[in-house]
């Protein structure tokens, strides 16, 4: 019977994955004022947690955070999933919050915490930013194994084994703790959080950090330029004959 | 908030046997003589109003390959008429050359829109020509201070809604059919849906209507106005009238204000008392922000997960009696000691998971065999007692259950507007059976003051029984309207209002 395992599950806000994202009016972002909720794939990474917690219920799962003030209903979320206790990292402005500096974060307060964590379980990606590269790099900062893009996962006697979703098939990998998981849609289908749950995760403790408590510099290292919407799709036309197809590419499209 | 929708706009009709026609289902029903038969020099007249690819003719429409069998056949694949012609207009236009011209030559026509009506409204019963909307489908005009929509009848629900989301505003109603049905067949049929507790019914959503009347006169009457007392209040006649007093080409509709959070939560709850209770500290607690109550039984849960949700798990665990679901516009939280168990939708994909359970429903219904609908009005706390008294009286008689008569006998509805969805499987197309489920539900209904359509509207359905449901007073003044109206009586004929 192995020690009960430390869980660490860095959670995002993010906009809502069924709001019609729309690019603001100074083209430098995308409108932030509509609905905001977990990364679906980061609620994955919580239900993950949660289902190792009801096999081994002396499990101790910790949602962290990184962003503003609002992070924490994420994390009340996380909490009423099925998490123990939360963690936010408070940043003034989390447009500028990147992943290196949010894995720089998250390794800062893994070597601040008195008892360490045996694993780190995260979304693959954001979908707002689509950058897939906090577990990597939060994997590499820490020197630990890294098995990402997760749609099964077994834990036995500290050894873990993960079946990755990669473009040949399925390949499956086998690890030592501590170590990162990224998940992948199919790992599993997050649980709802139930009205008694929410209940009890208002009384779940959610501690408040700041970047320069754990000494880490969150400055961007790559600045957005311009963001836009892709070119809108020109309607086709009919054509009457060949000649007037040719006609058309050389001259209209120019790809003859 | 609006979500994706949830019914296929597939045109094929669920089940694989046709129903019969409803001629011989129903022959009761006789052709009225005085129309005339569809000829050659009718087809050549419409050949100059329309251009060829907006008229459907087929000489042979019974047989089962026919291209008008999905505009004969209703959605619930119940009703099938015989129309060897459908028209699609594209213009307010055509649409009184159409009528002006059928009118002339006692022509019957039938108006149809999306085809999601559940009383057989929109299909014809004999041969008359279907004139459908669809193509009529473009927003004519929206007023960003009002919130004022001027639209063409033939434009979808959810369309129009996706048209007002990014400026901010909402359509007032909503119902599963959103993806399909066509706002001219909203109005016409008075629909209400999940949405009516907070934005009331379309006879006040309404502010003007555009009418083509049956002899091809065109009522304009677009107001954009919110108040307007000079005279009469026609618009108010044909909101819910079906088809049977003009057809409806424009619609000036009031849209309000699109909620900028949304919530929604389910609970399990062990009585129907419960469920009244629930709803009651609902309005308590939330009171404006409470926009949508619906409640559902347990067995409705079986049907769906069966027949459409197989992949997926239901929110709650456990068996309990019912389920209410409760969307709220902000974002308080909701504390109800009165529900056994319940659980809060965290992001857009499980409000939509959540709603999926409520607005399935009727589509597993007729996934799940032949489908009787019934949606019945009654005062709230007696609700529930018609399914449980339908399940006694028929389960007696060994006629519930797999394998039986009757497979699946389930309720869910609008706890706040009084509605009740009474919904059961038949088997097969058994005439006699569907006879006695009907006189059971109507005759209770009507027995406990109750309405025997609170939002489906007759059409065909429950027109044998509008002589119980209403007074000799109140039928012979709507025959009194219609036929000032429509004097050929060619409009939608044979539904709606009974004959002497």
């Amino acid at each position: 019977m192995s020690n009960p395992l430390r869980i660490f599950v860095p959670v995002k806000r993010v906009v809502d994955y069924a709001v019609k994202v729309r690019v603001n009016p100074a083209k430098t972002d995308v409108d932030r004022n509509v609905k905001h909720s977990m990364n679906p794939f980061d609620e994955i990474a919580v239900e993950e947690a949660v289902r190792i917690k009801e096999k081994s219920p002396k499990t101790e799962i910790v949602a962290i955070s990184v962003g503003t003030t609002k992070s924490q209903e994420t994390l009340r979320t996380a909490l009423a999933m099925g998490a123990d206790r939360a963690v936010f990292v408070e940043v003034k402005d989390d447009s500028t919050l990147q992943p290196l500096a949010v894995a720089k974060l998250l390794k800062a307060y893994a070597d601040k915490e008195a008892d360490k964590p045996d694993l780190f379980i995260l979304g693959k990606q954001a979908i707002d930013d689509d950058a897939n590269q906090t577990g990597q790099m939060l994997a590499g900062l820490l020197k630990w194994p890294q098995t990402t893009f997760a749609s099964k996962v077994d834990i036995t006697d500290r050894i873990l084994k993960v079946v990755r979703e990669i473009d040949g098939g399925l390949e499956t990998v086998s690890t030592k703790l501590p170590a990162i998981i990224t998940t992948d849609l199919r790992l599993n289908e997050p649980r709802y959080a139930s009205l008694p749950n929410i209940m009890k995760a208002k009384k779940k403790p959610l501690i408040k950090l700041t970047p320069e408590d754990l000494g880490i510099d969150i400055s961007p290292r790559i600045q957005t330029l311009k963001v836009e919407e892709p070119a809108k799709r020109v309607g086709g036309r009919k054509v009457a004959s060949v000649d007037e197809l040719v006609d058309k590419l050389r001259n209209e499209a120019k790809v003859l | 908030m609006f979500r994706p929708r949830f019914i296929h706009t597939s045109r094929t009709i669920l089940n694989r046997n046709l129903t019969p026609l409803t001629r011989v289902k129903h022959p009761e029903f006789k052709r009225n003589p005085s129309f005339a038969q569809i000829e050659n020099k009718h087809l050549e007249f419409f050949k100059t109003v329309l251009a060829p690819n907006n008229i459907l003719h087929d000489t042979n429409p019974d047989d089962t390959s026919s291209s008008l069998i999905p505009y004969n056949t209703d959605w619930f694949n119940l009703y099938r008429g015989s129309s060897s012609l459908c028209l699609f207009p594209t213009s307010t236009d055509q649409v009184s050359q159409i009528l002006k011209y059928c009118n002339k030559n006692k022509l019957a026509v039938v108006a149809q829109g999306g085809r999601t009506g559940v009383s057989g409204g929109a299909s014809p019963v004999f041969d008359e020509i279907i004139v459908n909307t669809s193509k009529m489908n473009k927003v004519r005009h929206f007023d960003g201070v009002s919130g004022v929509a001027v639209v063409d009848a033939g434009v979808i629900l959810e369309s129009l809604d996706q048209y007002l989301e990014p400026k901010g505003y909402t359509v007032p109603l909503d119902l599963g059919a959103k993806g399909s049905c066509q706002i001219g067949g909203n109005v016409s049929t008075n629909a209400g849906g999940l949405r009516l507790m907070k934005f009331g019914n379309l006879h006040g959503n309404v502010l003007g209507l555009e009418v083509v009347l049956p002899d091809g006169t065109v009522l304009e009457n677009l107001s954009t106005l919110r108040k307007d007392n000079t005279g009469y209040d026609l618009k108010q006649l044909f909101i819910g009238a079906e088809g049977t007093l003009g057809l409806i080409t424009g619609i000036s509709l009031l849209t309000p204000r699109r909620p900028k959070a949304v919530n929604v939560a389910m609970v399990a709850l062990d009585s129907f008392e419960a469920v009244q209770d629930a709803f009651v500290m609902a309005k308590e607690d939330l009171s404006e922000i409470l926009s949508a109550f619906e409640f559902w039984d347990h067995d409705s849960v079986g049907v769906v997960k069966r027949e459409m949700m197989q992949d997926t798990s239901y929110p709650i665990e456990g068996k309990h009696a019912f389920y209410a679901l409760l969307e709220t516009q902000g974002s308080r939280l909701l504390e109800n000691g009165v529900a056994m168990d319940g659980v809060m939708a965290q992001d857009a994909k499980q409000i939509n998971a959540i709603w999926s359970w409520r607005e399935k429903i009727p589509e597993s219904i007729s996934k799940s065999g032949t489908a009787m609908t019934y949606d019945v009005a009654m005062e709230v706390p007696l609700l529930y007692k018609l399914v449980e008294d339908a399940k006694d009286h028929f389960g007696k008689k060994g006629l519930l259950g797999p394998g039986n008569l009757y497979s699946n006998l389930l309720g869910f509805g609008h706890v706040g507007d009084g509605n009740l969805h009474i919904m059961a499987n038949l088997d097969g197309f058994d005439h006699d059976g569907q006879e006695a489920m009907d006189e059971f539900v109507f005759d209770w209904t009507m027995r406990h003051n109750g309405s025997i359509t609170a939002e489906h509207g007759v059409g065909v359905s429950k027109v044998n029984y509008m002589k119980r449901a209403k007074s000799d007073v109140q039928l012979q003044l709507m025959r009194t309207l219609k036929n000032a109206i429509d004097p050929n009586g060619i409009m939608n004929p044979y539904k709606v209002i009974p004959d002497k």
